[in-house]
C-alpha cells in the first residue's frame, strides 16, 4: 500500500524490539469477541490511484457543476472567480499539511494568517473584534445566539421570517436548550416589524442583511429598538462580497455578527466546507467562542503572534467553556485571507459594484417577462421573483434544459404557502450575458406554457 | 559536529557562536514577513476587474459610505507574501509530528486533486436534484464504509468537525430520552476525556459528572458502575483512551449503562487505532463521531475544516438531523422537510446549513478507496505497532506511566524522569523543536503528571522512528546529565524564541489598527 512506509522485515524487526510474538499481542487489551475478522468487512480491497481516480470521476461527472452550465443558484452560496493564486498558496504543504498553532514558535505562518485574517473580518464588517472563525455561517449565527443568551441573561432570541431558513433551524436546535427561540413571519420583499416582538425578556434579536429573498434590511432602527430594551442585535451576512458596498452592520449598530464566509476565496463543495466569520464588539470579547490570535513578543523581542484568551476555552475550561469548539475553519480561512489580500480595497469596491449591476441587469430582464414579478426592491446581488406558477418544478425543467435557474423558495420553506411560486435568483461577475440570455429565454418558455395553460382552463 | 535533519549544527549554542545579526532582519533562508496592512497602500490590486457603476436606487439606501481599509497588494507581493508565512510553519510533509490525539498521518495528494473536480467543488448545495446524483452517490458510499467500518447501521453525515459530532450524538441522546418520557440530566465523562466532552455535555443542556480514571490509566469501571442512576443520560467514553489505553471492560461498561437506561456515546477520536479489526457496533456503542481529518486523513489545514459524522445504533438511529438522504426509484435525494420523512424518522432538528462537508467526504472517500479494507486494517495495526516500537524504546530513558504496554496508536510518558533536572515537560518540548521535530502533545491528558503523549501514527518508515527515538533518548541522557541551558532557552531555531503567551493575554491585542490618524467617519 502506497501510503504505508513499513516493511515486512521492518515489522517483524519492531515486534522483536518491543517483545511481542506478533501484532495480535499488541490489541490483547481488545475482548476476544470484539476481534473481527478482514472478511466481516463488504468492503473493496487497495487500490491505486488510477483506479480510485476513475472511481470518483465518474462520479463527479453525474453532477452539473456551477461553471459547466448558466447558474444563478445563490441562497447562502454563491459563485465567484478564485484567483489562481488562492488554490496554489493553500495547497503549500506548510499551510495545509499543519496542525493547530498550539507551538507558537514553528507556527507563525497559520498564527499571522489568523490575525491578518480577524484584522479583515473586524475591518469587513465594522466590529472592534474578529475570532479566527468558526465552522459556517450557521453555525456562527447559533454561536451568536447562545453568547447574547450568556451576555443578557435572558433566554428568549428572536429571529426575523428573512433570516435563511437552514439558519434558522440550526440556531432552534442548540439555542432552545438555553432560551426559546422566535420566529417572525415571512414577508418575502418586505421588512416585518422585527422591532414590535422586542420585549424585555429577548436576549437578541437576529436579522439577516440581504435577507434570504435578497432584500436589503436596514438595521438602524432595529438596533435602536433591541437597545432600548436590553436586547442585543445580530447581524447575519450570508454574501461576504456584499460588504464591499453595503454599510456594515457594525456601522448599523449591530453587537454581533456571523456572515458566511464562503464566496471569497472558497468554492461551492456541495455546502461544505466553508468559514464563518464572527465579530463583535470588544465589551463582549470574553465571552465569545473559538479561536482568538493575538500579539505577543518573543524572548529576543520580536513581535510574533499566539493563540490567546484560551481560558474561554473547551480544552482549559471543559464544562465552563465557551463553547465546545475545539477546530476553526483553518485553510478556508487562510483562502478568504489570501482572496481578500488580493482583492484589496480596490478590487473588493469593483467586485462589490460588478455583481450589483450585474444581477440588477438580469432583475430588469426578467421582470419584464410577462407574468413575471420582481418582489425585491432592494438587493445586492440576489432577488427574488413571483412566477405565475410554482417555482420548484420550473427549476426541475430548466435543469432538464442544462439551466441551473435559482433556487425555489420552497426548497427553503416548504410550508410557507406565500413561498410556493417565488424563485430566489442570483447573479454574480462570473454570469455571461449569454447566461442571462439562456435563461431569459428558457424562463419565458416556462412563464409561456403555464400562461398558455391557464388560457385553456379559462377557455 | 552533528546536524540535525534542518541542517543546523544541534550543539546548543554552535550557531549563537556565529550570530551576527544581519541588516535585514532576515536570515538566510529565514525570511520575514510584515503584515499586509505594512506592506500593502492604496492603488494597487492583485485583481483585475473592470470599474461598473452602480444605481444606487436598489441598494435600500444602505451603500457603504467609507472605505473598508483593506490594503492594495498587487499578485507578487501576495503570493510572497503567503509563500514567506508558510516557510515559518511547521508541516506533516516536512517531518514526523508526533501530536497524541491528533493524528497527524500522511495526507495524500490525490485526495486534494478528487476534492477539486468541478463536479464535487463547484456544485452548488442547491442545485436541484438531478444535478447533484453523483454527489449523493459519493455521500451514499462514504456511509456506506463508516457503518460497515464501525458495525453500526446508521450515520448522521453534517457535523462538521469532532466536537459538533459530539454535539450531534447528545442532542440525539436527548431526543432519545425525551421520547422515552423521562427526564435525565447528568452525563458521566472519565476525567482523562478530552476538554471537548464535557464542554459539549454542558453546551447540550446536560449536568457533567467526572469518573476517576485507576492507577493503571483504565477508567475506573466500578467508579462508573457506581454513578449510573435514573439521572444519567449518558457516558461519554473514548476508546482506545486518551492514555493510548483500549478499555477491556467496555463491553461490561455497555451492558451496565443500557441496564441502567442510560447511553453510551463514545469519542472516536482515536478509532485509528482500531478501524479494520473491531467494530465499535460490537462493544455496543450507541452513537460515536469519526473525525475524517484523522482516521481518514482529510488535511488538517492549520486549525481545520474538519467533519464529524456520526454513526448511530438502532436505538438512536430515528433521531438523525436533518437532511437525511435516501435512495429511491429515481435515484438519491435528500429529505430536508419534516413532511417528508420516512416511516419512523424523528429526526432532532439541524446541524448546520446545507449538508456537512462534502469537501472532506470525498477526500476521506478517495482515502478509503486507495486504502481498501486491507490497507485500512494495516494502517491501523501500523499506527499500533509504530507507537508501541517508541514505547519500547524509549521506556528506559523516559518514565511512561503504563510502560508495561501494549500501548494502542499512542504512547503515554510523563514528567518523573526529569525529576530533579530542573527541566520540565514544556522545556523538554520546546527542545525538540531545535532538534527539527514538532513537540508531542503536552500536558495531556491531565490525569499523568507533565504528561507527554506521542502519536507517531502509521505514516512513518522505521529509519524515521529510530532517528525520531534517537533524538528523544538523546534529550533525556541530556536533561538527566544536568544540561539544563539546551531546554531552558528552547527554541533557539526556530523563526521565533520563546512567546510571551502571558503578555498577549493580559493586554489582547487581536487585529491590526490603523495609525490614529483621523479617519473618515463611516
Amino acid at each position: 500500500m502506497r501510503y504505508l512506509p513499513l516493511t515486512p522485515d521492518d515489522r517483524r524487526a519492531m515486534l522483536a524490539r518491543i517483545g511481542a510474538p506478533n501484532i495480535d499481542a499488541l490489541f490483547r487489551d481488545v475482548p476476544r469477541e470484539a476481534v473481527v475478522p478482514l472478511s466481516v468487512f463488504d468492503l473493496p480491497e487497495t487500490q491505486g490511484e488510477l483506479e480510485v481516480e476513475r472511481a470518483l470521476s465518474k462520479l463527479a461527472a453525474k453532477n452539473v457543476a456551477a461553471g459547466s452550465a448558466p447558474s444563478f443558484c445563490g441562497a447562502g452560496a454563491y459563485k465567484h472567480h478564485v484567483p489562481s493564486a488562492v488554490d496554489h498558496l493553500i495547497q503549500r504543504s506548510e499551510f495545509l499539511t499543519a496542525y493547530t498553532p498550539y507551538q507558537p514558535e514553528i507556527a507563525q505562518g497559520t498564527l499571522q494568517v489568523l490575525f491578518e485574517f480577524q484584522s479583515q473580518v473586524a475591518l469587513l464588517t465594522g466590529m472592534d473584534v474578529a475570532n479566527a472563525s468558526l465552522y459556517d455561517g450557521s453555525t456562527a449565527t447559533a454561536e451568536a445566539v447562545l453568547m447574547a443568551q450568556r451576555l443578557t441573561r435572558r433566554g428568549k432570541a428572536i429571529l426575523s421570517g428573512g433570516l435563511h431558513p437552514h439558519y434558522a433551524e440550526t440556531v432552534e436546535t442548540v439555542a432552545s436548550l438555553s432560551g426559546q427561540v422566535t420566529r417572525a413571519p415571512v414577508t418575502p420583499g418586505k421588512a416585518e416589524d422585527i422591532a414590535a416582538l422586542i420585549d424585555n425578556d429577548t436576549a437578541c434579536v437576529v436579522v439577516q442583511s440581504p435577507d434570504v429573498f435578497g432584500l436589503i434590511r436596514n438595521l438602524r432602527p432595529i438596533a435602536e429598538a433591541a437597545h432600548a430594551k436590553g436586547a442585543l442585535l445580530i447581524a447575519v451576512v450570508t454574501e461576504a462580497v456584499s460588504l464591499g458596498l453595503l454599510e456594515s452592520p457594525g456601522a448599523q449598530g449591530a453587537d454581533i455578527v456571523a456572515c458566511e464566509g464562503q464566496s471569497i476565496g472558497n468554492g461551492l463543495n456541495f455546502g461544505g466546507p466553508y468559514v464563518g466569520l464572527f465579530a463583535a464588539r470588544e465589551k463582549f470579547l470574553r465571552q465569545m467562542p473559538g479561536r482568538l490570535c493575538g500579539e505577543t513578543v518573543d524572548a529576543a523581542g520580536k513581535r510574533g503572534f499566539v493563540l490567546t484568551l484560551s481560558t474561554r476555552e473547551q480544552h482549559i475550561r471543559r464544562e465552563k467553556a465557551t463553547s465546545n469548539i475545539c477546530t476553526n475553519s483553518g485553510l478556508c480561512a487562510l483562502a478568504f485571507t489570501i482572496h481578500l489580500s488580493l482583492l484589496g480595497e480596490e478590487g473588493l469596491a469593483r467586485l462589490a459594484r460588478i455583481n450589483h449591476a450585474r444581477a440588477s441587469a438580469l432583475a430588469d430582464r426578467l421582470a419584464r417577462l410577462p407574468g413575471v414579478e420582481l418582489m425585491t426592491p432592494s438587493f445586492f446581488n440576489e432577488f427574488t421573483l413571483k412566477l405565475p406558477k410554482a417555482a420548484a418544478p420550473v427549476v426541475d425543467a430548466l435543469a432538464q434544459k442544462g439551466i441551473l435557474a435559482g433556487v425555489p423558495a420552497s426548497r427553503l420553506m416548504p410550508h410557507e404557502a406565500g413561498a410556493r411560486d417565488l424563485l430566489i435568483v442570483a447573479a454574480t461577475e462570473t454570469n455571461t450575458d449569454d447566461d442571462f440570455a439562456a435563461l431569459e429565454a428558457a424562463l419565458k418558455w416556462s412563464v409561456g406554457e403555464s400562461q398558455s395553460d391557464q388560457k385553456e382552463v379559462l377557455a | 559536529m552533528s546536524m540535525n535533519n534542518q541542517g543546523r549544527p544541534s550543539q546548543p549554542g554552535a550557531a549563537q557562536d556565529n550570530d551576527i545579526p544581519t541588516i535585514s532582519g532576515d536570515r538566510g533562508l529565514d525570511l520575514e514577513a510584515a503584515l499586509i496592512f505594512e506592506i500593502g497602500r492604496g492603488g494597487v490590486t492583485g485583481v483585475d476587474l473592470p470599474d461598473v457603476r452602480v444605481n444606487e436606487k436598489r441598494l435600500g439606501e444602505l451603500r457603504r459610505k467609507g472605505a473598508v481599509g483593506l490594503p492594495g497588494l498587487s499578485e507578487p507581493e501576495v503570493i510572497r507574501h503567503y509563500v514567506r508565512l508558510s516557510r515559518q510553519n511547521y508541516a506533516i510533509d516536512a517531518g514526523l509530528y508526533p501530536l497524541g490525539s491528533c493524528t497527524m498521518k500522511h495526507n495524500p495528494r490525490l485526495n486534494e486533486k478528487m476534492a477539486r473536480l468541478p463536479g464535487f467543488g463547484d456544485l452548488h448545495p442547491l442545485a436541484p436534484r438531478a444535478a447533484t446524483q453523483g454527489a449523493l452517490q459519493l455521500i451514499d458510499q462514504l456511509m456506506t464504509w463508516l457503518t460497515t467500518l464501525t458495525g453500526m447501521p446508521a450515520v448522521a453525515m453534517s457535523p462538521k468537525a469532532g466536537a459538533h459530532g459530539e454535539l450531534c450524538g447528545l442532542l440525539a441522546i436527548r431526543a432519545a430520552v425525551e421520547a422515552r418520557g423521562e427526564k435525565r440530566n447528568r452525563i458521566l465523562v472519565p476525567e482523562s476525556a478530552h476538554g471537548t466532552n464535557p464542554a459539549t455535555a454542558a453546551f447540550a443542556g446536560f449536568t457533567v459528572d467526572e469518573v476517576p480514571a485507576k492507577p493503571n490509566g483504565h477508567v475506573d469501571a466500578a467508579a462508573l458502575k457506581a454513578k449510573l442512576g435514573p439521572d444519567v443520560a449518558a457516558i461519554m467514553l473514548t476508546n482506545p483512551n486518551t492514555c493510548g489505553l483500549f478499555e477491556g471492560e467496555v463491553i461490561e461498561i455497555a451492558k451496565a449503562v443500557h441496564a441502567a437506561g442510560a447511553y453510551f456515546y463514545c469519542d472516536g477520536a482515536n478509532f485509528n487505532a482500531i478501524a479494520g479489526r473491531v467494530r465499535p457496533g460490537d462493544l455496543g456503542i450507541d452513537a460515536m463521531h469519526i473525525n475524517l481529518h484523522k482516521t481518514f486523513s482529510t488535511p488538517h489545514g492549520g486549525g481545520g475544516p474538519g467533519a464529524g459524522p456520526v454513526v448511530l445504533s438502532e436505538r438512536l438511529a430515528a433521531y438523525a438531523p436533518l437532511p437525511l438522504l435516501l435512495a429511491d426509484k429515481d435515484g438519491f435525494r435528500l429529505i430536508e422537510d419534516r413532511a417528508e420523512l420516512p416511516a419512523g424518522a424523528k429526526p432532532f432538528g439541524r446541524m448546520c446549513a446545507f449538508h456537512g462537508q462534502m469537501g472532506m467526504f470525498v477526500r476521506a472517500l478517495s482515502y478509503m478507496l486507495s486504502h481498501g479494507r486491507d490497507g485500512v486494517r494495516q494502517a491501523s495495526e501500523d499506527a499500533v505497532l509504530s507507537a508501541n516500537y517508541i514505547l519500547a524504546s524509549l521506556k528506559d530513558v523516559m518514565s511512561a506511566p503504563f510502560g508495561e504496554g501494549p500501548c494502542m496508536h499512542e504512547a503515554l510518558f510523563d514528567d518523573t524522569f526529569l525529576e530533579g533536572t530542573g527541566v520540565t515537560t514544556l522545556d523538554f518540548a520546546k527542545a525538540m523543536i531545535d532538534e527539527g521535530y514538532h513537540p508531542m502533545t503536552m500536558y495531556f491528558p491531565l490525569v499523568v503528571h507533565g504528561a507527554m503523549l506521542i502519536e507517531p501514527t502509521e505514516s512513518e518508515s522505521k529509519e524515521s522512528l529510530d532517528r525520531f527515538i534517537a533524538v528523544l533518548r538523546g534529550l533525556a541522557e541530556e536533561a538527566k546529565a544536568g544540561k539544563r541551558e539546551r531546554f531552558e532557552g528552547a527554541p533557539r531555531y526556530a523563526p521565533r524564541r520563546r512567546l510571551d503567551e502571558t503578555a498577549a493575554a493580559r493586554k489582547p491585542v487581536l487585529r491590526w489598527k490603523p495609525d490614529p490618524l483621523p479617519q473618515a467617519a463611516e
